[in-house]
């Protein structure tokens, strides 16, 4: 679960748990954005991020592959392999780029995303 | 040398060697160290990359061939002025004046002023029409120019002239000519049957080459018309290229009164010093142990000494190695050592093959133990190996023409890298020693290409030393016993070969299994799609089940290459690239309907672009429908078996390679593999389909057919090698399994055919041994293997489109059945395409 402290998030329903892969990802449309969510399933941990890549402005990251970097959980961009801190939103291999991250919370297999 | 207080140091040209001498002193300067740095340069860019000034005209732009940008001297603390050579030096006061009227003070002043093309003194070369070939601006000239111009030739049959030689066949001139006073080209570096190879290969790519050529006049009026020779012959252009040598810089020198040589060049010494202590002159306008040293290497280690000196250390300037290897217009060509040395000095070893356009030259000491030099013409590929042998004075094998002809015996020839003396230097770019690269693999652990370009630099200049570098790290690896192993990533401590040997014993079917059993964390985007690779070459399985979607490489999640604006392109399987009437136009409606942009790909078939997700499984139930089945082109797998028309309608055919190329393709359709897959079959040796660039090849014989393997197109090209001739099909499917499931289970991960290859100790006579004679006894295995694979095979696309569940997936959005919102198309010569981001 995301653990960042945010000052008056509004919560959305995104979508049902089973909408999402285990150990992939997939994209919401909340409130005209598009929201990456990614189901960490080995884990017990959801994270969501910007859908877009800052890096060729694609909206792909949620069909991106999800995995760690020394504990980390970090999903790489499907068009050039960019891939971002989940955590930080960070991109791990390019310090110029960074993607926004948004609190996810799982509650009754519906999964809200802050914004 | 003073190094106390703020140094100032003066730089006259931003050419590569001026620049490098600022990289070094940089590099060099340990904290405390003061530095001011002036750099004055002629041109109006940075300093940029003129050995490769050629590949401006086959697309680089001059952006590309800069070696640092104006922000790096800023970001430096370097003073750069552009465009303002200093025009005058005033000793007594240490002071330079430039063009624009800065006058600055050094304490030291390093010319690095390089040198200019050297222009004969022929009637007329002042006409229009006449180029010399030495700077971007130059080319600028020589593109515009030669819009107007039919037939142009170039004086100088040197390196540079060819390059330039071949720059105007890539301009479209119609004629190009090569005009050389000597009886041969590059007399500097080969000699007449080297020569004569070489010319062989120009003249297949269209140059025409006239040797032992004077040119006596260049004729016309204000333009060039033409050139006559002293043997009153004349040649007819309208454009011409002088590449007749190089003309050192020393003007400047001269008039501030230093020693220069009549013959040109500014005489320095062992410091590179000038007849003026404070200043120093490297690189092509200084004139080292009476000559001057016309190549990048000893012009940047010239940059190295003074930058070595200056900060305090010691360094001399001995005498440089002037052996070269280069790639000409495609055509490898290399000289080291002393190459034109002759009997009885010397034992002469020549080998000439002018089918393969190949030479090779060695000269080896009268008593046979010592390498003297040697020339190389078509095939270089032994030339760090026969460079160091002889610059280490390497006692040979008995059989010393091994060297060049490879061994006839089965072992490799040569006694390989490691027995290289420790001081024998690997990586002239950045002169590091084979004992300095030992010393940071065994001592610092440095185990990797990566590591060792960081810690000692190995490698990171023209690169051509990197394999020799890989050879020794592993053979280091190796003496101290230590098992070399590539480990897939942090999540698995295991080899991809060794990880689907565990995954094979244990049968694991899953992803999460296989990562439980033998991983940690949770797995990344390099050992996920690898599993999903090794699951599929090993099972078969729909790669979409369970829970092998996303662990799937992002074509193959979606059964679609991910294209511009996030589309996905289509491609159905067309074997042999025979299609009826029926189903391209099946195609074509389909295209239609769904928007598509529409190309005949070079593997014959029909790439479909501009899909939308939300779309994928819609068009491919109507292909599948129509009897079209997944053409696996987003995965490292089977892609197409390219074939001509054979002697179905072809007068030449010998053999039906369509019949045999739609066979073939059938039968591993849907194959994964480390990568992908290409093969196709010619029906005749005229090899229309280009079998010879395939990871597997058939051609047509009178008697049967040819098998040729790992061959490779793209940015590598290799030819295919001959596995077996003559053989009949079956007996050549048979060997295509086993070559095939060899290399699935044995390559690293995206290792293409060809660097497996290349990697494979013994080389293809192992290869053959294994695939063809069967010394391992696995052949039988291999078989069965992919006679097991072959009979699980099911399309995809069709087991998507009936499972609803697995359709679900082919969305944009989770929670909204829309197409993503952010495509956009532009429309591109009547079809359209995904608009560019601004």
């Amino acid at each position: 679960m995301e653990t960042k402290t945010q000052n008056a998030v509004t919560w959305h329903i995104a979508c049902h748990i089973n909408d999402i892969p285990e150990d992939g990802g997939g994209c919401a449309l909340i409130d005209g954005k598009q929201i990456a969510i990614f189901n960490f399933a080995r884990r017990g941990e959801w994270y969501a991020t910007d859908n877009q890549c800052p890096h060729r402005q694609q909206m792909a990251v949620s069909r991106g592959m999800i995995g760690s970097h020394e504990g980390e959980p970090k999903v790489a961009c499907p068009f050039h392999k960019k891939t971002f801190s989940l955590q930080s939103g960070q991109c791990l291999n390019d310090d110029s780029y960074k993607i926004n991250t948004f609190p996810v919370m799982v509650k009754e297999n519906l999964v809200y995303i802050g914004i | 040398m003073n190094t106390i207080s703020n140094t100032h140091i003066v730089v006259i040209g931003n050419g590569m060697v001026g620049y490098k001498f600022c990289e070094k002193l940089l590099a060099k300067k340990k904290i405390g160290q003061q530095i001011t740095l002036t750099v004055f340069g002629e041109e109006p860019r940075v300093a940029y990359d003129r050995v490769h000034l050629s590949e401006y005209f086959a697309g680089k732009t001059a952006d590309d061939l800069t070696l640092a940008s104006a922000d790096w001297y800023a970001d430096n603390g370097i003073r750069l002025f552009l465009s303002d050579p200093v025009v005058d030096i005033d000793r007594e006061e240490k002071l330079v004046r430039s063009h624009h009227g800065h006058i600055v003070y050094y304490d030291y002043l390093i010319m690095a002023t390089g040198s200019g093309a050297f222009v004969p003194s022929i009637p007329g070369v002042e006409k229009d029409g006449v180029f010399v070939y030495r700077t971007i601006e130059d080319l600028e000239l020589i593109q515009s120019y030669a819009r107007k111009a039919r037939k142009g030739a170039v004086l100088g049959g040197g390196l540079l002239g060819l390059e330039a030689a071949k720059a105007l066949l890539d301009l479209g001139l119609q004629e190009a000519h090569v005009v050389e006073f000597a009886s041969r080209l590059m007399p500097r570096q080969i000699d007449d049957a080297g020569s004569r190879i070489l010319q062989n290969q120009l003249e297949s790519l269209g140059l025409q080459i006239h040797l032992a050529k004077s040119t006596q006049e260049i004729i016309g009026g204000d333009c060039i018309e033409g050139m006559q020779f002293n043997d009153n012959s004349i040649l007819d252009v309208d454009m011409l290229v002088i590449s007749a040598g190089i003309r050192p810089r020393d003007e400047l020198a001269k008039i501030a009164g230093l020693e220069t040589h009549p013959r040109g060049g500014i005489v320095v010494n062992n410091q590179l010093q000038t007849s003026d202590p404070s200043i120093f002159a490297i690189g092509e306008c200084a004139l080292a142990h009476h000559m001057i040293y016309g190549l990048i290497a000893p012009g940047y280690e010239m940059a190295d000494v003074v930058a070595t000196l200056l900060l305090g250390g010691e360094k001399e300037f001995l005498p440089y190695d002037m052996s070269t290897k280069l790639k000409l217009i495609g055509t490898d060509v290399a000289s080291f050592g002393d190459p034109f040395i002759e009997e009885p000095a010397c034992k002469t070893i020549r080998y000439e093959n002018k089918a393969k356009g190949v030479y090779k030259r060695i000269n080896v000491s009268p008593d046979g133990k010592t390498l003297l030099g040697g020339i190389l013409v078509g095939d270089a590929e032994q030339y760090n190996m026969l460079l160091q042998t002889c610059k280490s004075r390497t006692i040979l094998p008995p059989d010393s023409e091994d060297l060049i002809l490879g061994s006839r015996g089965g072992e490799e020839a040569g006694a390989g890298v490691m027995s290289f003396p420790d001081d024998a230097l690997i990586c002239s770019c950045e002169a590091v020693t084979k004992g300095m690269i030992c010393h940071e693999v065994s001592e610092k652990g440095n185990h990797t290409m990566d590591a060792l370009k960081k810690s000692c630099k190995a490698g990171t200049g023209c690169g051509g030393c990197v394999p020799m570098v890989k050879d020794i790290i592993s053979g280091v690896m190796k003496q101290n016993g230590i098992y070399v192993r590539n480990v897939v990533c942090e999540h698995f401590d295991y080899s991809r070969q060794e990880l689907l040997d565990l995954v094979k014993m244990n049968g694991a079917k899953t992803y999460g299994a296989v990562l439980d059993e033998f991983g940690k964390g949770d797995g990344c985007e390099v050992c996920k799609p690898l599993v999903a690779s090794l699951l599929a070459s090993l099972w078969n399985e729909n790669i979409l089940q369970k829970d092998r979607a996303p662990i799937q490489d992002s074509n193959d999640r979606y059964l679609a290459n991910i294209q511009k604006g996030g589309t996905y392109s289509v491609v159905p399987r067309i074997p042999g690239g025979e299609i009826t009437p029926e189903k391209l136009i099946i195609i074509g409606q389909v295209a239609q309907q769904y928007g598509l942009y529409t190309k005949i790909t070079g593997g014959q078939r029909i790439d479909l672009f501009g899909a939308h997700l939300n779309d994928l499984p819609d068009i491919w139930e109507q292909l599948i429908n129509a009897g079209f089945e997944s053409g696996h082109a987003y995965g490292k797998s089977l892609r197409t078996v390219k074939s001509c028309v054979g002697s179905t309608w072809c007068r030449f055919g010998v053999q039906d390679s369509v019949t045999f190329a739609i066979e073939v393709e059938d039968r591993y359709k849907g194959l994964r593999s480390p990568h992908k897959l290409k093969s196709a079959v010619s029906g005749c040796v005229r090899e229309c389909a280009e079998a010879q660039s395939k990871d597997f090849g058939i051609i047509a014989t009178e008697k049967g057919w040819n098998l040729y393997v790992c061959g490779n197109g793209g940015s590598k090209p290799q030819h295919a090698q001959l596995l077996a001739t003559d053989v009949d099909k079956e007996t050549c499917l048979k060997l295509i399994d086993r070559f095939l499931m060899f290399y699935i289970k044995t390559a690293d991960p995206l290792t293409r055919t060809a660097t497996w290859l290349n990697k494979m100790e013994g080389g293809m006579s192992y290869l053959k041994a294994v695939v063809v004679d069967d010394v391992l006894g696995i052949a039988a295995e291999l078989e069965y293997d992919m006679q097991k694979l072959i009979d699980v095979y099911q399309c995809e696309w069709k087991e998507v489109v009936q499972n609803p569940e697995l359709r679900k997936r082919f969305s944009h959005f989770v929670n909204a059945p829309v197409k993503d919102p952010s495509i956009a198309f532009e429309t591109m010569r009547d079809q359209k395409r995904a608009k560019e981001w601004a």
